[in-house]
């Protein structure tokens, strides 16, 4: 893959069309590039996707690892080649013993983790949408400092939290309550800021002046004026808020200990923990495989189905 | 403090857009309220004591606006972090009950062995974990950049794909690959008749996480820096290859540059993502126990202590020092490439 060939060529014809493209204007001089481009282009395209096909291989194997795996018996993880089916298609039993297994604990922990995610992620980004308009259109004293207090907390590891978190809600009672993950999860400092940056620039000043001398009320103004344009940032902070809380482990390790009430997360981690520990009754590979392998569905469509919206969204906080 | 302000020149692809479909309201704007714009001369008196009566007013809607937020703000970062200080001050034993010792838990912490040599290993960690996210999600950005191939398009979400997994399957996932057991090493070792590497011994463990967390979250930043790479204005490459420039140096001298703050806001979350090390270790713990200890991190040492040997006064204080020590690591960062970031 020569980078130096083609550029000596395109040089050559460079001299070449000069008088062409002078005489021409630029047509000729638009249809030159193109074309020239095209074939410089042409030995690194090939690497370039070999590069990528390599790299998407080595992200994709442990995924498709999991698929496979997801349709194996115990006996047939043991077994079988690592990234092919085993003989016995066993999903479906390994469905039906999800179901069965421990009452069927584990639909349980997917529905607190649905629960947990949706709850924390869309309170957490009500929050973050009120508060990022408010540090954006209003100047009230103290915003600058406050804002600065936010930002810097962005900052602060939100595990260093757990253990005082723990501490503090045992003292009021509500630990092994859903309540333990969902209200810490409603803080997103990252999100308020976010929602800032993107309210700045996307909400004209004029247009809410113009609504406010139209007599629409401050609720009006940001309902119906303000909120229709940040829907961009608001399925950006949701999806990030959702993520964030659907993949937590530090907090609901430590402040849940009623099996009934862990997310997806913590279970399995908990009958990996057994399954490596325990006998034989004990060992529920399938079970850690299935069970991972469905819980990772619901996700993976959503960023496949909402994909217009995060590939722009994510950039929000990096463009500043 | 890095403050973000409108950084001219450098606008995300939607926001044209956006002032786009505003231009006719505020047009409409001009036409309905002239009255901002040319004041009366006769009013005045009266328009000021309306103004600051306004003003008063947007003073209470702003506050109205960002007050539920500062609640759980207060309640859940603000509260804890004091609490915790607080905590940290006290010792608590059977014997003499709880009492203020002051700043003796930070003496025991800075000198204790376990807390330093978890500490020490987050910092390698960091060292090795960060470039090599960085390194895979540049390349892959900029190669994904220079091409609009379907072939191209499907890989970006491949790649990506890994950010949809929660960190505890992806740890699980990896730890099943590594284990000799189930992982293919075994089979893949003995088609070239070499022993199969113990992914999961004290000596590759370090390795073994690397790997886990360069898969996890690669994907996320390259999104995040191809994002701001589609937002450089195109006649600047024109430009570029006019002066000559070959692929290379147009990556390296131009685009690079000019994404300097997203790479900046990369490292800063791989940063405090790194120091606060816990899930993948935790989880490879479940196999690897040997390899791993219950201190191999300072979050799983605070962890082990408050919950393993109900130290919290203790565990307070290594979480405390921490959040301090990520806190200030993260500032001193964002301080010395506050040029690049363009933070002020």
């Amino acid at each position: 893959m020569s980078v130096f060939a083609p550029r000596t060529d395109a040089r050559d014809t460079d001299v070449r069309d000069e008088p062409l493209t002078t005489a021409t204007g630029v047509p000729s001089h638009v249809d030159r590039s193109v074309r020239e481009r095209g074939r410089r282009l042409g030995g690194r395209r090939i690497g370039s996707h070999v590069f990528l096909v390599i790299l998407a291989i080595y992200f994709v194997i442990p995924i498709w690892w999991l698929t496979v795996a997801a349709t194996k018996s115990t006996s047939g993880l043991f077994s079988s080649p690592a990234f092919w089916f085993a003989d016995q298609f066993a999903f479906v039993d390994n469905l039906v013993q999800l179901v069965t297994y421990q009452g069927g604990i584990y639909w349980r922990w997917l529905a607190n983790s649905f629960l947990y995610a949706f709850a924390g992620g869309i309170g957490a980004t009500i929050l973050a949408i009120l508060a990022g308009y408010g540090f954006a259109k209003y100047r009230f004293r103290g915003r600058g400092a406050v804002f600065t207090v936010i930002l810097g907390s962005v900052m602060v590891p939100l595990t260093a939290l757990v253990i005082p978190t723990f501490m503090l809600l045992s003292q009021y009672g509500i630990i092994n309550t859903p309540w333990a993950v969902i209200l810490p999860s409603l803080l997103s400092p990252f999100g308020v800021y976010l929602m800032r940056v993107y309210t700045q620039d996307a909400v004209p000043d004029e247009m809410l002046e113009a609504a406010r001398i139209d007599g629409a009320g401050e609720l009006r103004t940001f309902f119906q004026v303000a909120l229709p344009l940040l829907r961009p940032a608001i399925v950006t902070v949701l999806l990030l808020s959702v993520v964030g809380t659907w993949n937590n482990f530090f907090l609901p390790l430590a402040v849940l200990t009623d099996p009934d009430l862990l997310p997806v997360t913590v279970g399995l981690n908990r009958w990996t923990a057994l399954s490596n520990a325990g006998a034989g009754g004990e060992q529920v590979w399938n079970l850690i495989t299935t069970g991972a392998f469905v819980s990772v569905l619901p996700l993976i469509l959503s960023f496949l189905f909402l994909q217009r919206y995060w590939q722009g969204g994510l950039s929000i906080g990096s463009i500043k | 403090m890095p403050r973000p302000g409108p950084v001219p020149g450098r606008g995300t692809r939607i926001r044209p857009l956006l002032h786009q479909k505003a231009i006719p309201m505020t047009t409409h704007t001009a036409l309905t309220a002239p009255a901002p714009a040319v004041p009366a001369a006769s009013a005045r008196g009266g328009r000021r004591q309306g103004g600051s009566r306004l003003e008063a007013r947007r003073q209470r809607w702003g506050w109205l606006f960002v007050t539920p937020f500062l609640v759980v703000f207060a309640l859940f970062l603000i509260f804890p972090l004091c609490y915790a200080f607080g905590m940290s001050l006290f010792t608590s034993t059977l014997a003499t009950g709880t009492r203020f010792t002051g700043v003796d838990n930070y003496a025991k912490a800075f000198t204790d062995p376990l807390f330093l040599e978890g500490l020490l290993r987050v910092a390698a960690f960091a060292v090795v974990m960060i470039p090599a996210q960085l390194i895979v999600a540049l390349a892959a950005a900029l190669v994904l950049d220079t091409l609009a191939t379907r072939l191209a398009k499907a890989s970006r979400l491949l790649i990506f794909a890994p950010y949809a997994i929660p960190v505890v399957i992806g740890a699980l996932m990896w730890s099943f690959l590594y284990s000799p057991g189930f992982g293919p090493s075994a089979t893949l070792f003995d088609l070239v008749g070499l022993p199969a590497p113990d992914f999961l011994a004290s000596g590759s463990i370090f390795g073994s996480l690397v790997n886990i967390v360069t898969w996890q979250w690669s994907g996320y930043y390259m999104v995040v820096i191809y994002a701001a790479l589609r937002s450089i204005d195109p006649s600047v490459y024109e430009a570029a290859r006019i002066d000559g420039a070959n692929g290379w140096q147009t990556a390296m001298r131009i685009k690079v540059p000019m994404i300097s703050s997203s790479m900046v806001m990369v490292i800063t979350f791989a940063l405090i993502g790194t120091l606060q090390f816990f899930t993948e270790p935790v989880v490879l713990r479940n196999i690897a126990q040997g390899a791993i200890d219950a201190a191999y991190t300072p979050n799983m040492y605070a962890y082990s202590l408050a919950f393993s040997y109900s130290q919290f006064n203790y565990a307070s204080a290594i979480a405390f020092s921490l959040g301090i020590l990520v806190f200030a690591g993260s500032y001193v960062f964002l301080f010395l490439t506050r040029k690049q970031s363009g933070l002020k």
